[in-house]
């Protein structure tokens, strides 16, 4: 019972502050919920005994992206944000549908879904996954090429992003 | 004991609200925040089934997934850079995006 | 020594030799472009086109020694060595060497002569090379991911004009939104089988339809459509098919022309190589399911809606630019027949198709590129206008692309239409059936706006009478692509035969009920596995200790 009302806390801590990413119309204080948002699911992450992640969310996601997000927004110096809604507001509307399915399969999910962490019990007897040791030699055994492929892929980011934001020297 | 649906079904709802925003922002950069919050729904979903099957390849893809979104912040916010560079504006009815 | 026990088996390194040299000739660019002084960078492009010399020559050392033991599976069933991915290595390369080749000239006109451009292309390759092997969907993304920056970096690199970073950062956002869906689409496919390996997959979702594995919940099967559709719209986010395409037109237009060829061909090949290899591999059994809608009507929809809605504004179009984005748009809906087909036929069609719109493709775009002089930009309709005149041997060039992208013999458009519409034919299945019809007339639809650009260059008069420089490496390209075109067109059968025998061990799971439209799943065995399947065309997995 205790976990679950924990749950219920983090989750609606969560959707509020990811309304409040869509609502806030300036970007810096979006940058701020969101990194609630980030907050409060590294604490469900904890909560599924996913630690080595949850550290990780808060450290690099909360930590540093959102720093740079930050940063940029500083930097440019964004302060109004968007004009009202007038030109593409057909795009509102594209919305529309979207929202309606994911809400259906929400409600199908509380109700189909009935599977439970302890329901299986050939599950439970496996050992608990999610501590830095456990990711550290999936990292180095199984999932060697892509996690060796990320590092080719952050060479490319840093390059790419040399490009994009240096001044032409003229 | 939380259920399982729960976490399905949280991630279900802050997708959906990373996609809407994605459609109602009007701001490049929030825009990109919304994108996020979506990628943070799928992560969620990865964790939840990676306890549930004691399986650690939904973490790797957590972990992994967190490193490529710092790569493309970092290459977005670059580009978000350039454009301000030469326009001045971030409003996307300004550089006409999603021009359909 | 922790090395030796953590890397699998230094022999496997081995296969991998392709792509770790393309990547070291990438880095190697970059420290080059360093070195260079301004006039001499065009070395680096000399430097990136050896890189992709030796790595064809890499991929046809790893087929001659891995000929006999294909499929085979390494570095843990990450990375998969089979034809298929032989030839989408040998295309995406192809369209990278000749994708470099045009730039040299482009770059120089837009005084943007860098290496750093050569160096990103080539990290786009191997991005590509690594979807055309992958075997997991977290080894998809990555790659996926690896292709997409580079790209969107490219889209960007004309810094100083408008378009072309505009067109970068709606191309980056409209990306990286459907990166999202395609994940959270994975990431559903996750929960309900607990798997990423595609053939675990296809496995347990085939038992999972049957119910005798329903670990998440009984009733969960409208999660599986639900995970299905999102991963297919994310990929057809990236193949720029209808509804997913309001992205492509305005990122095709605002890039470097070169790089428009690029991601009309390249990273239209590798997202096709990763849709297929999915849906084949992962997703074959729910093709056509009672309960569930399955992905057959929901391609056969995107696939009517891209070639029409693709054909139709190409046709209003008179930036040629433009209209060859929304041209390309409507082949892609022509490749994705091939997938609807789901027979031998129509598989190979799908390869047989990308293989020779790559050419006919690349081609088309590289004589717009010719077109960009000192002032010129080069990408309107009256810039061809009178072409025949100044260079004869350029129109008639691209009368043989126009015509190959139009379908008429004796071209290998033609052959790849033929062959994706016979497959459609051969399945017969009343919708099938009309999509064939749908698809020919769209062939016809699309006559008209080739025949615009044909009309400007054979009897419109010239606009201007500034002279048209080819220098060797468009020569090359263009020759190559012209009589690759032409050759595959009245001598098909051994691409075809090639592209047959890609397709042949792709999908481990056949699919031959095409004769029933609603096929029920056969029925398992103790081992878990469809007894339908033929043991031969599971993959290798190299033992380990």
């Amino acid at each position: 019972m205790m976990e679950q009302a924990f749950f219920l806390i983090l989750a609606t801590l969560a959707v509020g502050a990811a309304l409040s990413v869509i609502i806030q119309r300036s970007p810096l204080y979006s940058a701020f919920s969101l990194i609630g948002v980030f907050a409060c699911l590294a604490g469900t992450y904890i909560m599924l005994k996913a630690q080595f992640l949850g550290a990780i969310q808060m450290i690099v996601y909360a930590g540093a992206i959102m720093v740079l997000f930050v940063f940029v927004i500083m930097l440019l110096n964004i302060r109004k944000e968007e004009t009202a809604l007038d030109k593409y507001r057909y795009l509102w509307l594209l919305s529309i549908p979207f929202a309606a399915t994911l809400i259906v399969e929400v409600l199908y999910t509380i109700l189909k879904v009935t599977s439970d962490f302890t329901s299986l019990p050939e599950m439970a007897k496996r050992p608990e996954v999610g501590d830095s040791q456990s990711i550290g030699y999936g990292l180095y055994t199984g999932y060697l090429m892509p996690f060796e492929l990320t590092s080719i892929l952050i060479l490319l980011a840093i390059v790419g992003s040399v490009i994009l934001a240096r001044r032409e020297k003229d | 004991m939380v259920p399982l649906s729960w976490y399905l079904a949280l991630s279900a709802v802050l997708f959906t609200i990373g996609a809407v925003g994605v459609f109602v922002k009007r701001n490049v950069i929030s825009i990109f925040m919304c994108i996020e919050l979506m990628l943070n729904a799928v992560n969620l979903t990865l964790i939840a089934f990676s306890s549930f099957y004691r399986e650690v390849s939904g973490q790797l893809f957590v972990f992994i997934v967190m490193t490529v979104a710092a790569a493309e912040a970092g290459v977005g916010l670059a580009l978000v850079i350039a454009v301000f560079r030469n326009r001045e504006s971030l409003n996307t009815d300004d550089i006409n995006l999603l021009k359909l | 020594m922790f090395l030796l026990q953590v890397i699998p088996s230094w022999k496997e390194t081995l296969f991998l030799m392709p792509e770790l040299q393309l990547t070291l000739f990438a880095c190697f660019i970059l420290v080059l472009d360093l070195l260079l002084p301004r006039g001499k960078k065009t070395l680096t492009a000399y430097a990136a086109l050896i890189g992709i010399a030796f790595t064809l020559i890499g991929v046809a050392q790893v087929y001659y020694v891995t000929r006999n033991v294909l499929p085979t599976l390494i570095f843990y069933q990450m990375y998969v060595i089979d034809n298929f991915s032989f030839i989408f290595k040998v295309i995406v390369l192809i369209s990278a060497a000749i994708s470099i080749a045009i730039s040299i000239k482009y770059l120089e006109t837009e005084k943007e002569l860098r290496g750093d451009y050569y160096s990103l292309l080539l990290f786009a390759t191997v991005g590509m090379m690594f979807i055309a092997s992958s075997y997991n969907l977290l080894m998809f993304y990555v790659s996926l991911e690896l292709m997409a920056i580079s790209v969107y970096v490219l889209v960007g690199y004309l810094k100083n004009n408008d378009k072309s970073n505009e067109a970068a950062l709606k191309y980056f956002l409209l990306g990286a939104f459907s990166s999202g869906i395609f994940l959270y689409g994975v990431s559903l496919v996750y929960a309900i089988t607990g798997e990423l390996n595609l053939l675990e997959i296809a496995i347990k979702v085939s038992l999972f339809i049957l119910g005798t594995d329903a670990k998440v919940g009984v009733g969960a099967h409208y999660l599986l459509a639900f995970a299905v559709a999102l991963t297919g719209a994310g990929l057809l986010f990236k193949v720029a098919a209808v509804p997913f395409h309001m992205w492509a037109p305005d990122a095709y237009e605002g890039a470097p022309t070169p790089i428009t060829a690029f991601m009309s061909v390249a990273v239209k090949a590798a997202s096709y190589a990763m849709l297929a290899r999915i849906f084949l591999v992962a997703f074959p059994a729910l093709r056509t399911i009672k309960e569930l809608p399955g992905w057959l009507p929901f391609f056969i929809g995107v696939a009517a809606l891209t070639m029409t809605v693709g054909n139709i504004a190409a046709m209003t179009q008179k930036n040629t630019k433009r209209m060859l984005a929304y041209s390309s748009i409507s082949q892609a809906g022509y490749i994705l027949l091939g997938l609807i087909a789901s027979n031998e036929t129509g598989y190979t069609g799908l390869v047989f198709y990308i293989l020779a719109y790559t050419l006919m493709n690349l081609g088309a775009f590289a004589i717009i590129i010719l077109l960009r002089r000192d002032d010129i930009k080069g990408d309107r309709l009256e810039n061809l206008s009178g072409l025949i005149k100044k260079k004869p041997v350029l129109a008639v060039m691209m009368l043989v692309f126009l015509i190959s992208l139009a379908g008429i013999p004796p071209t290998s458009g033609f052959v790849g239409k033929y062959l994706l519409f016979a497959g459609l034919i051969k399945a017969d299945n009343f919708w099938l059936n009309r999509l064939a019809v749908l698809a020919v007339l769209n062939t016809v639809i699309s006559f008209y706006y080739y025949a615009q650009i044909i009309k400007a260059m054979f009897i419109d008069i010239p606009s201007d009478d500034k002279p048209i420089n080819l220098n060797i490496f468009s020569t090359i390209s263009l020759v190559f692509a012209t009589v690759l075109t032409i050759l595959i067109g009245i001598y098909p059968q051994p691409f075809i035969e090639i592209s047959k025998s890609v397709t042949k061990n792709l999908a481990p799971v056949q699919v031959n009920q095409q004769t029933s439209p609603t096929p029920t799943p056969t029925p398992t065995n103790d081992s878990g596995i469809d007894p339908s399947i033929d043991p031969n065309l599971f993959p290798n997995v190299i033992p380990r200790k």
